[in-house]
Order: C-alpha cells, then structure tokens, then sequence
C-alpha cells in the first residue's frame, strides 16, 4: 500500500536501484477517461441523478476529468457533477501509519445530500480494496445513493476484500513487491502512469 | 506529538496542521451525520478536579463525535473527594484502558506530572491547570481569529495569524487562557498587547512575547487590534468571598468593581472606538456588567458563541491528532 503514501519519484536516474516502466501514457489516460465517461452513461441510460466523487488525492482530479467528458456528452454544467470524498476518517489503518492529514468532502454544486443519487467512486489505483470500503461507510454518512459504482484508472489486483471496479481504465497485473505510480498533471506536473520495481542488486551494490 | 500539556510546546507547523485539522472537522460538523467512525474502541477518560461546564461538555462532544467512548470523573462525588491522591488515581484509569486523559486541576504543573511521572501510557490533554496553560482554548482561540480575520474554509489552511495584533484585556494575572494565548498566538505571527491594571499582570510578564499597558483606551485608539479579547475576572481566585447571589465585590486587586469596569470593561463606548472589522472574544464564563457590558457581548462583532462551536472542532482535531495515527513511542 506504499504507493499511496509516497512521494512520486521523477524518474529511474534520480535513484539508480528502481526500475521504472511507463504503462499509460498522457494520450492513454486520456482515451481511457473517454471511454469510461461512455460507459458510465451508457450503463446508467444518461447523466440524471449522477453524481461523481473523487478520492482525494489524484482521484480529484480523475473524477473533475470525468464528470468534464460527461458534461460535455451530455450537455450539462459538470460543477453540478463533480465532488470529493475524504475516507481518511474512515480507514481502518490509520493506527499502522502516523497521523495522517484530512481531505476535504464536498458535494457538487446543489445537492446537500447522497439520497437516491447514482454516485461513481473514482480513484487512481484499486489495489487491496481497503479504501474503497472506507468510501463506502463515508457515501452512508452522507445519505442513501440509489447505487454506487466504482471507476478506477488503474486495478493492480491483489484484492483483500470482496470489491472490485465497474470501470477501468486499465488492467495492470503486477507484483506484490512493485508499486503503481500514478502521476497528474494537476498533482505533478505531467500525466503517466508507471510500474517501479526494485532492480535486481546484481553487480550494482557498490556503485554509490 | 504525544500528550498536548502547554500551547509553547507548539511550533508554527504544529499549531497551524492542528487549525487544518480543525477547518475539516468542523466542515463534518455541519451535516446531518455528525458521528465519525475515527476513534472506534478509543477510551477517553475526563477527569476535571475543577469545575467546569463547557470545557468538559466540548470535550466530551468532540470525543463522542469521534465514536470514542467517554468516561468522566469530577472530583465531586468520586473517592478524589475522600482525598486519593492524584496517583493512585492515574494507576486506576491505566488499570481501566484510558487511551487518552483530559485533566484539569487547580494546581499548575498536574497534567505534567501526569504524563511524565510513568504512572499512565495515555496521551494527556491538559485541559486547564491552575494558572498555568490552557492549551485548546488558545488553539480554539486562533482558530476563530483566522477565520474572521484571514480566511475561512479551505482558504484559510496552511495560513497563520500574521500581522494581526490581538488585545487581552482583564485579569492576566490568574488566566491560564492569557498566558496560553501569548505563546500560542506570537507562534503563529501575531502581535499581543496585555491591557490589566498593575495589580492584576503578573511579575515577570516583561520577559513574555507580547507588549503590555494599562490604558484599555489608549490601545484601543493608538494600537488598532484586530480583535479583542475580554478575560474573566476571577473572583474566585483572588481570596475575597463570592456571597450566594454572586454579586460583584471588591477584593484587594482592585478598589471596586464600578472603577474595574469603567478602566477595563469593554462598553458600548470602547465598541464604537474599535475598528470596523475587530471582532470580540470571550473565553467564558462571562461576568455581564463586570468586564463586559451586555451591548458588547450581544453585538454582531462578538463571536462569543462561534468560540464555543470552534472548541469542539479544535478538540476533535487534537484527539486525532493524539490517537488516530500509529502510538509513538513514549
């Protein structure tokens, strides 16, 4: 679960034992999103009742993303779509690491509310499933959605709950030893995706 | 951050990530929802050897918002009354499972020695003692400050008090809250002026980061605070008898209590003399017509009661901050 938490390294010559594979490129993610924002309104026979929540911190910009494809298929106003959900409160890990800092949850503009709507979790990797079942106490507090769908950009497996994506950008089987990095030009300056891999220790150890 | 005993063991980052903290806790607040599955299975014991409504009603709010369950002990009919010694006490809740202790006591220096002495593996929230600290008042404190006068809601985080200059005005000689407000507000960039007659600022305050006078008017005129912030006068700790009707006496501080207000009172008057965006602070309880006429703590520059409101948010935030993330080693 280190992914989440650390911080994004630029790039395989800033640390000579990572090795470093872009998986999704600028273009990918992109294509990926429009798709997604096809098949949720596909599936849920238009955008009523939609609403999109973002897991911060890069499923904010994900779901902003989304919600601004779908807006513009369907022709509505996306702010009207478009929310975050902090889980933090929520997580059933957060005696494992220090104090971690809240998010913020926002609904979209005009719904004070959860009922009856059609919420679509998004976040960037979906990997042990533990935050999207603290998503799930978090959409309860906030009302009762008529259903909730989830999008994710990346599912890296390895599940430890019975959960999984209605949506995915892309399938990314990997090692339990690999991490998913995950990078936006909104966070980070620029869009990609990742896999790093601790580089076999042949012959490299004495380099530094 | 393991036990949070005096508000001078916050640095800058310290302080303002806890005012983060609080702006999102406060935001939880304002839903139909209030409980927060956070602090599960959490004990947090309140034991209060002094009277006190709204401290111990905030902290026990902010716990239960948090889903910790809540234990309070007032020294009134408990065996702290047949005369156990605070100790014994402190072996009994660790005995009991208390992960977290919010102590208030008369004598300065208690919840120190509480979590210092070995006695307990709980974090100590020191939630008032003697006249020493009072550390979630100064926090709850400059969180309504920055919201009035920096910016409210995701603006204002990350940001400090900066150049904003704050007046305490009344009895700083027995006020933890003063002394609390001093450290607490020069971290975060503030500029404080005491305003007491001589016989109520205590020895020594010239060493404190903060400017004095005893002239309420003259700061008001010449120093321009953006806030101001009216002490109580503690009646009960300056040895002269509170009679039944609570009714104001004089005491040896000052001459009477007509003189008090008409030097240090915020009136009417002084209200008007304030700048326009001041706003007027109150730790409570208030003694209406003593240091503070009624027209100034009802008036709509008076966030007396938005005080109140912000002490749950900064106490969950503090709870969180303690018991939420992994236990540091102690």
């Amino acid at each position: 679960m280190a992914h989440a938490t650390d911080d994004a390294r630029p790039d395989r010559s800033a640390d000579a034992e990572v090795l470093s594979t872009e998986v999704l490129t600028a273009g990918d993610i992109s294509r990926a999103l429009t798709r997604i924002a096809h098949e949720v309104l596909e599936r849920n026979k238009g955008a009523a009742d939609l609403v999109v929540l973002g897991i911060p911190t890069r499923g904010l910009p994900l779901a902003r993303r989304l919600a601004q494809r779908i807006a513009d298929v369907e022709g509505v106003d996306a702010d009207r779509l478009a929310g975050s959900l902090d889980v933090t409160m929520y997580r059933d890990d957060l005696r494992r690491h220090p104090t971690r800092p809240i998010g913020r949850t926002e609904l979209p503009d005009g719904r004070d509310d959860l009922d009856d709507a059609v919420v679509v979790l998004v976040d960037d990797v979906l990997f042990s499933g533990r935050t999207i079942r603290a998503a799930l106490d978090a959409v309860a507090d906030l009302g009762r959605p008529r259903l909730v769908q989830l999008a994710v950009l990346v599912d890296r497996g390895h599940r430890e709950l019975p959960i999984r994506a209605d949506y995915v950008g892309k399938n990314l089987p990997t090692a339990l030893g690999e991490s998913v990095r995950v990078r936006l030009v909104e966070v980070d300056g620029e869009d990609g995706v990742r896999i790093e891999r601790p580089a076999p220790a042949a012959g490299q150890g004495g380099a530094r | 951050m393991r036990h949070l005993l005096s508000a001078a063991d916050l640095d800058r980052d310290a302080a303002v990530g806890l005012l983060d903290t609080a702006e999102r806790m406060a935001a939880t607040q304002e839903r139909e929802m209030k409980k927060l599955p956070t602090l599960r299975g959490r004990t947090v014991v309140n034991l209060f050897f002094e009277d006190s409504t709204r401290t111990r009603i905030s902290f026990e709010t902010a716990a239960k918002r948090l889903s910790a369950d809540v234990i309070n002990f007032a020294a009134r009919g408990s065996s702290l009354s047949k005369g156990e010694s605070l100790k014994d006490t402190a072996l009994t809740l660790q005995a009991m499972g208390a992960d977290a202790v919010v102590i208030r006591h008369q004598a300065s220096g208690a919840p120190y020695r509480l979590a210092h002495a070995g006695w307990l593996a709980s974090a100590v929230v020191n939630a008032g003692d003697g006249t020493h600290q009072h550390p979630t008042q100064a926090l709850l404190d400059a969180f309504t400050l920055r919201r009035h006068l920096v910016a409210a809601g995701d603006a204002g985080l990350g940001r400090d008090l900066a150049g904003l200059h704050v007046a305490i005005v009344g009895d700083v000689l027995h006020s933890r809250v003063a002394r609390s407000n001093v450290d607490l507000l020069h971290t975060l960039g503030a500029r404080v002026t005491l305003v007491a007659p001589p016989t109520l600022l205590p020895v020594g305050v010239e060493a404190w980061a903060c400017a004095t006078s005893y002239h309420l008017d003259e700061v008001i005129a010449e120093g321009r605070p953006d806030a101001i912030m009216m002490l109580r006068v503690q009646r009960e700790r300056m040895g002269a008898g509170v009679p039944a009707n609570g009714a104001p006496v004089a005491t040896g501080f000052f001459p009477s209590p007509l003189e008090y207000t008409r030097a240090y009172g915020l009136d009417a008057r002084r209200l008007a003399m304030l700048p326009e965006h001041a706003i007027v602070m109150h730790p409570g309880p208030m003694n209406r017509g003593l240091e503070i006429s009624a027209d100034a703590a009802d008036s709509p520059r008076a966030v007396i009661v938005e005080q109140v409101a912000n002490g749950v948010a900064i106490r969950m935030a503090v709870l969180y901050r303690l018991l939420a993330g992994e236990r540091e080693a102690f």
